[in-house]
């Protein structure tokens, strides 16, 4: 992610063989460029494909969001992110999507919430504790799992689990006693489990990168490693738990198959239950991804130009907490931990 | 492998009967490492005059080995620390000297793999017995790195005091501590003003003197230092050597150094450590001037290490 490119700053500035040959001639002015034309042909067929795969990337994501920019401001409208939908035929009437564009936030919230804490706990028994080595390795290769499944069997998986009566708490029951299992709370507690994965790593890679001085610091001081994972390792790594936070934001934000089987994907939130907010989460509807697919030809077709413009806004939100992570990484390395020992 | 092809290093090793030269006659501040009757003094303690410690015997380490793994990294080591002197401990890398400083405030024993043997005790209570957190804030360190945590200067120090009780003490509480602590460490003047900057923004020199009033903010009884000086630039250094003269005066002091000119300006007594043995230990002036032990000449003299 954000080592990528500091790995390519680490290059010399005249790329890979920038600074080969240059050694001999250094006492006049300026020493001989090395050329690449007597590099053997696999090699600079090698180069020419390294810079073309980076030039074509970087087109692909300029198109895609030029293409989603151009047609999602044609359609998009500021009243639509203010009026509920309505399940019309006449497109002038079906309304805007207010309630997908909250049902996103919500479930994004309820996801992370979920998410956060079990990230950032399994991390540090991974790398500060890790005993019984067994264990911690199990850990890890669960972890993996979890990352690896896709989304729609982890949904299924979830739908066949809620829908046992003891997380009847977590729905709403039909008449019959049927468990529904579909909330905001349900499909919250799956997306948390695409989004723990991206916590996991990045507060596991932030507390690798801490020196072991550093915990040897806080033992020295006789301080408990309880007190050393409080008040050092955690502060330190805050900005590592942001990311990873953000991250896994980005990944409940653009999830489709989990809205669509447990949360029911109705268009309008519908509330359960009689506590307010409380309701809200008891509760089924949708999201920018569940609408942009309902209303995309691939769906019921309703209005591919909604789709266009709802999927404009959820291109932009998942843009801004990417960016949001750069710059949360790049001032995490600027004050957090001396990556130069000693340095002044 | 020929003799010739071994470095000077490895043949003194094997060339030299291990010795442990008894520098004073006192056995109150010296024991030899016991049972090894092939370690007699090359020539007699007589010569030296009496060594009178400075202050009272704050720590004592009896016959200790510490083994990792198979390898046995310091070997039947004793000696005494205390107050009001500083303990020099010097000789070539991988000699066990940093191993031996760890042990002192049990920090060894988080490296797995690691074992001890004999007895080390503080105040005359077995070190063993103790709780591991308590004797750390009794004997406390300061590293080789500069090591302040990522947080303000002011919370690097108030850290080390805060948590030693169940409650919180209060920053109007913890405040003059912290401003004794700094001040003792030479630092209050210069950062009296950024107290809440972090900490990472200070100079290597006074990262390690922020380093060394959090660990003096606990008014520990020993101070362990190790190698506190080679991140540094000499004018850091020189600052630190002179806090550490002056810090020794209420403070037990164990200082590892490379710097062979380092130990003898700030060290009152001198270990010189080979291999894991103690091979020699008196005071700076007779163990660089008058070495007893021919590997302590060589190694003095700049003959290998």
């Amino acid at each position: 992610m954000s080592s990528f490119p500091q790995t390519l700053d680490d290059l010399p500035p005249g790329g890979f063989g920038g600074s080969l040959k240059s050694a001999p001639s250094a006492a006049t002015a300026k020493a001989p460029r090395e050329s690449r034309a007597d590099w053997r042909l696999g090699d600079r067929i090698g180069y020419a494909m390294a810079w073309a795969a980076g030039i074509a990337l970087c087109l692909i994501a300029a198109s895609i969001v030029g293409y989603m920019g151009w047609q999602g401001l044609q359609y998009l409208r500021p009243e639509l992110l203010f009026t509920h939908p309505s399940p019309e035929v006449d497109q002038a009437k079906s309304g805007g999507f207010l309630d997908p564009l909250l049902g996103t936030a919500i479930l994004t919230a309820v996801g992370i919430t979920i998410a956060t804490p079990i990230g950032v706990g399994i991390a540090v028994f991974v790398v500060e504790f890790g005993k019984p080595r067994w264990l911690a390795r199990t850990v890890e290769a669960a972890i993996e799992i979890v990352a690896g499944t896709p989304d729609i069997v982890l949904a299924i998986f979830g739908l066949a689990l809620f829908q046992n009566s003891i997380f009847s708490w977590m729905s709403f029951t039909a008449e019959g006693g049927a468990v529904f299992g579909r909330s905001f709370l349900t499909a919250g507690a799956i997306m948390s489990l695409i989004a723990i994965p991206m916590v996991y790593g990045a507060t596991r890679e932030g507390l690798l990168s801490i020196p072991r001085h550093m915990r040897e610091a806080s033992y020295g001081l006789g301080k408990t490693r309880a007190s050393t994972i409080r008040r050092v390792l955690l502060p330190a790594v805050r900005p590592n738990i942001a990311t990873g936070a953000v991250l896994g934001m980005g990944r409940i934000a653009g999830d489709t198959a989990i809205v669509v089987i447990l949360l029911g994907a109705t268009l309008r939130l519908e509330p359960e239950g009689g506590l307010p907010g409380l309701d809200i989460l008891k509760g089924t509807g949708s999201t920018l991804t569940s609408y942009v697919y309902n209303n995309s030809p691939a769906g019921e077709g309703g209005s591919f130009e909604k789709a266009y413009a709802a999927a404009f806004v959820l291109l932009l939100i998942v843009v801004g907490l990417n960016a949001f992570v750069d710059v949360v990484a790049r001032r995490g390395s600027k004050n957090g931990l001396p990556t130069r020992p000693g340095g002044s | 492998m020929t003799m010739s092809s071994v470095p000077p290093i490895r043949r003194i090793s094997t060339d030299a009967t291990p010795t442990v030269v008894d520098g004073a006659t006192s056995d109150q501040w010296l024991t030899r490492s016991a049972d090894r009757d092939t370690e007699q003094p090359e020539s007699s303690p007589k010569d030296a005059p009496p060594y009178v410690p400075a202050g009272a015997e704050r720590m004592r380490v009896e016959n200790m080995s510490v083994f990792f793994g198979e390898n046995e990294a310091v070997k039947k080591v004793s000696l005494s620390i205390h107050t009001g002197e500083v303990l020099a401990l010097i000789g070539p890398s991988g000699c066990g000297k940093t191993t031996l400083l760890r042990t002192l405030n049990r920090l060894t024993e988080l490296t797995p793999g690691a074992r001890r043997t004999g007895r080390i005790t503080l105040d005359e209570s077995n070190l063993d017995l103790m709780e591991a957190t308590h004797v750390r804030r009794r004997v406390s360190m300061v590293f080789q790195q500069p090591n302040p945590f990522p947080m303000s200067i002011f919370d690097n120090v108030a850290y080390a005091l805060r948590e030693q009780s169940r409650q919180r003490p209060k920053k109007s509480v913890i405040a003059p501590l912290v401003e004794d602590a700094l001040r003792r460490a030479g630092l209050w003047d210069e950062v009296k003003e950024d107290l809440d900057r972090p900490a990472l923004g200070l100079s290597g020199g006074q990262q390690q003197r922020l380093c060394i009033a959090r660990a003096i903010a606990t008014r520990p009884e020993v101070l362990l230092m190790d190698e506190p000086c080679s991140a540094l630039d000499p004018i850091s250094t020189k600052v630190i050597e002179e806090l550490i003269t002056d810090l020794r005066k209420d403070l037990a002091i164990v200082i590892v150094t490379h710097n062979m000119q380092q130990a003898r300006r700030v060290g009152d007594r001198v270990a010189f450590m080979y291999l894991g043995d103690l091979v020699e230990l008196g005071t700076a002036e007779q163990v660089f001037e008058r070495p007893m032990a021919q590997r302590t000449k060589d190694y003095v003299l700049g003959a290998f290490g």
